[in-house]
């Protein structure tokens, strides 16, 4: 074996090893998370037995699970049925694949006594796959995810379940369009698909949340509707239709949906602080973009101070996922489907035209690329949101009705 | 109104979803740091602001006199006014004409914790005790003979008094 290609196995073990211990370890924290979390907004305490803080509730209940009868519905079709959890897992998983979560890291040439030369050319990029269509990936796979819900759905051979799944496709088909409409206008403002692109784009002038402040609002809001997450779980709805798609599930098959949710969840939360919170960016501050030549303490220090940053930004949408699940009611169908086509596409549509334009007047202006070009677009953006939600905001009351007051009606 | 129902205020005008929506967020979000209201049971029985009322009827308890033996005389009267019929009792009679109970079994499994036992005992023997943790390995155990029934030292429901009805 050539050094390059031994540096090649050792680079890529680490960097899928480190993402996929970040992501499942990261589902066992998030799902303590939201039950503490949960807890905590309604004045409990939630698990706190098992372990310290009840850290391994989550581990004990997945032992629980795997320990558990496989059940077989008797009308299930097998080979779709077992499909169903393994897409769902494998998807919510894949996303992180191009999610670059640190600075990279130098490169190296080293020999050890056995195995020999170790080389890897150029800085190591911290992302399992630097692919060059990372952006259109995300989109292709994230709507793959609902595959598995669907097809859990129709296998199960339950009615609640199939109502589960045919929810599901509805609502990820309105919602998918919102969501790639936000990107676009991430895209336009990066001018390409990589994500560590984006990352760059972002260094150099503003994090996007300022330059598309729209996008994210809307990005975070089909992201809630993409993981299936209250107010729009609408696949599972626990009033209507008993647990939606997974009703027949059980045993570890159950716990892979669970997971794959978490794991959905995670890698959103990844998205939204890589596209709009400059990834692994730490603000205010060059010394985390420099290029590293060779391996010191500073570019250890480097690594892991971006590799904080972006679990800190990632973390708080993960926080906010919990936060919104506990705030809001779930919407009703046509509720959601008016929201999703009667509101978000047109608002993206819009927003992707008048986004279009400034980026072409400011590209004309001859602004440069740099934090003034961030805040010129911030500008644009601040009258976008007020027209928003003004247009949200009117017309539209809880109660049109004038209620009865101390037993007369009034008005 | 007679135990304090809050009235919500429900607004009638000038509320939209979307502040509504952000006004609930930061509602959610205040309680985060409230106090909580959950009391770590097995360790914590009590709080300052709660605690088993003395008024509770929990599995019985009979008691004794100074020489350790039962109060009951048994009359009768507990059987007979059991609405679920758990009371066995099997009167016996010594050499001075003292009546004392030979079979004395509680079945709680059938009892329904009335409290009528208590009422009715005129020798104030039988009660209901305050006492909730019951668990047992095996059904049998739930039936208390008069050892068990004695033996027990949680202490007995004041039941509710009529001329008091509200405890204080």
């Amino acid at each position: 074996m050539s050094p390059e290609l031994k540096g090649f196995f050792l680079v890529n073990t680490f960097r899928i090893g480190l993402v996929f211990t970040l992501v499942m370890v990261g589902v066992i924290m998030v799902i303590w998370v939201e039950r503490r979390g949960s807890a905590f907004l309604q004045d409990r305490l939630g698990p706190n037995r098992v372990g310290p803080l009840g850290l391994l509730q989550n581990v004990a209940d997945g032992v629980k699970n795997i320990m558990k009868e496989e059940t077989w519905p008797t009308q299930a079709d097998r080979g779709l049925f077992l499909l169903a959890p393994a897409l769902a897992f494998c998807t919510g998983l894949m996303l992180f694949a191009v999610i670059p979560f640190a600075a990279p890291l130098p490169p190296f040439d080293f020999t050890l006594p056995i195995l020999g030369q170790f080389v890897h050319a150029g800085p190591i990029p911290m992302v399992v796959a630097d692919l060059p269509i990372g952006f259109l990936f995300i989109l292709a796979i994230s709507s793959l995810g609902v595959y598995g819900i669907v097809l859990a759905g129709w296998s199960s051979g339950s009615k609640y379940a199939l109502l589960g799944g045919l929810r599901a496709t509805a609502q990820m088909i309105s919602y998918e369009i919102a969501l790639g409409l936000s990107l676009v206008v991430v895209l336009l403002l990066a001018g390409n698909v990589p994500l560590s692109d984006i990352i760059a784009k972002q260094q150099q002038t503003t994090w996007f949340v300022f330059a598309a402040t729209l996008a994210f609002i809307l990005f975070v809001i089909s992201a809630f509707a993409e993981t299936n997450r209250l107010p729009f779980d609408l696949p599972e709805a626990e009033a209507e239709l008993v647990t939606g798609y997974h009703t027949e599930y059980s045993a570890m098959k159950f716990s892979m949906f669970f997971i794959a949710e978490y794991a959905a969840l995670i890698t959103m939360s990844a998205l939204m602080a890589t596209f709009f919170f400059g990834g692994w960016d730490i603000p205010f501050t060059a010394w985390d973009e420099q290029v590293r030549t060779s391996w010191s303490l500073g570019a250890l220090l480097q690594f892991g101070l971006t590799h904080l940053a972006f679990f800190l930004k990632m973390s708080f949408f993960i926080w906010v996922y919990v936060w919104v699940r506990w705030t809001l009611p779930r919407f009703r169908f046509d509720q959601l489907m008016a929201l999703g086509w009667k509101v978000m596409l047109p608002v993206a549509l819009t927003y992707v035209l008048i986004m279009a334009s400034a980026v072409l007047a400011l590209d004309r202006l001859g602004v440069p690329a740099d934090w003034r070009w961030g805040m010129a677009l911030f500008a644009v953006n601040i009258p976008v949101l007020f027209a928003v939600f003004w247009m949200l905001d009117r017309d539209r009351l809880i109660t049109t009705q004038r209620r009865t007051r101390g037993g007369e009606a009034i008005g | 109104m007679a135990i304090g129902v809050k009235v919500v205020r429900r607004p009638d005008e000038g509320v939209s979803y979307l502040r509504a929506t952000l006004k609930g967020m930061a509602l959610t979000l205040s309680h985060l740091l409230r106090p909580k209201v959950t009391m770590q049971y097995p360790e914590q029985k009590s709080t300052a602001d709660w605690s088993i009322s003395p008024r509770w009827r929990g599995t019985h308890r009979m008691l004794t006199d100074e020489q350790g033996r039962a109060k009951c005389v048994a009359c009768g009267l507990c059987p007979q006014i059991c609405p679920a019929n758990c009371i066995k009792l099997v009167p016996g009679e010594d050499e001075q004409g003292h009546r004392y109970p030979l079979i004395y079994e509680i079945d709680e499994f059938r009892c329904v914790f009335c409290g009528y036992c208590q009422e009715v005992c005129p020798e104030e023997a039988i009660h209901v005790g305050v006492h909730y943790e019951n668990s047992e390995y095996e059904r049998s155990r739930f039936v208390y003979d008069l050892e068990r029934l004695c033996a027990q030292t949680h202490p007995v429901s004041t039941l509710w008094d009529p001329t008091d009805p509200k405890g204080e």
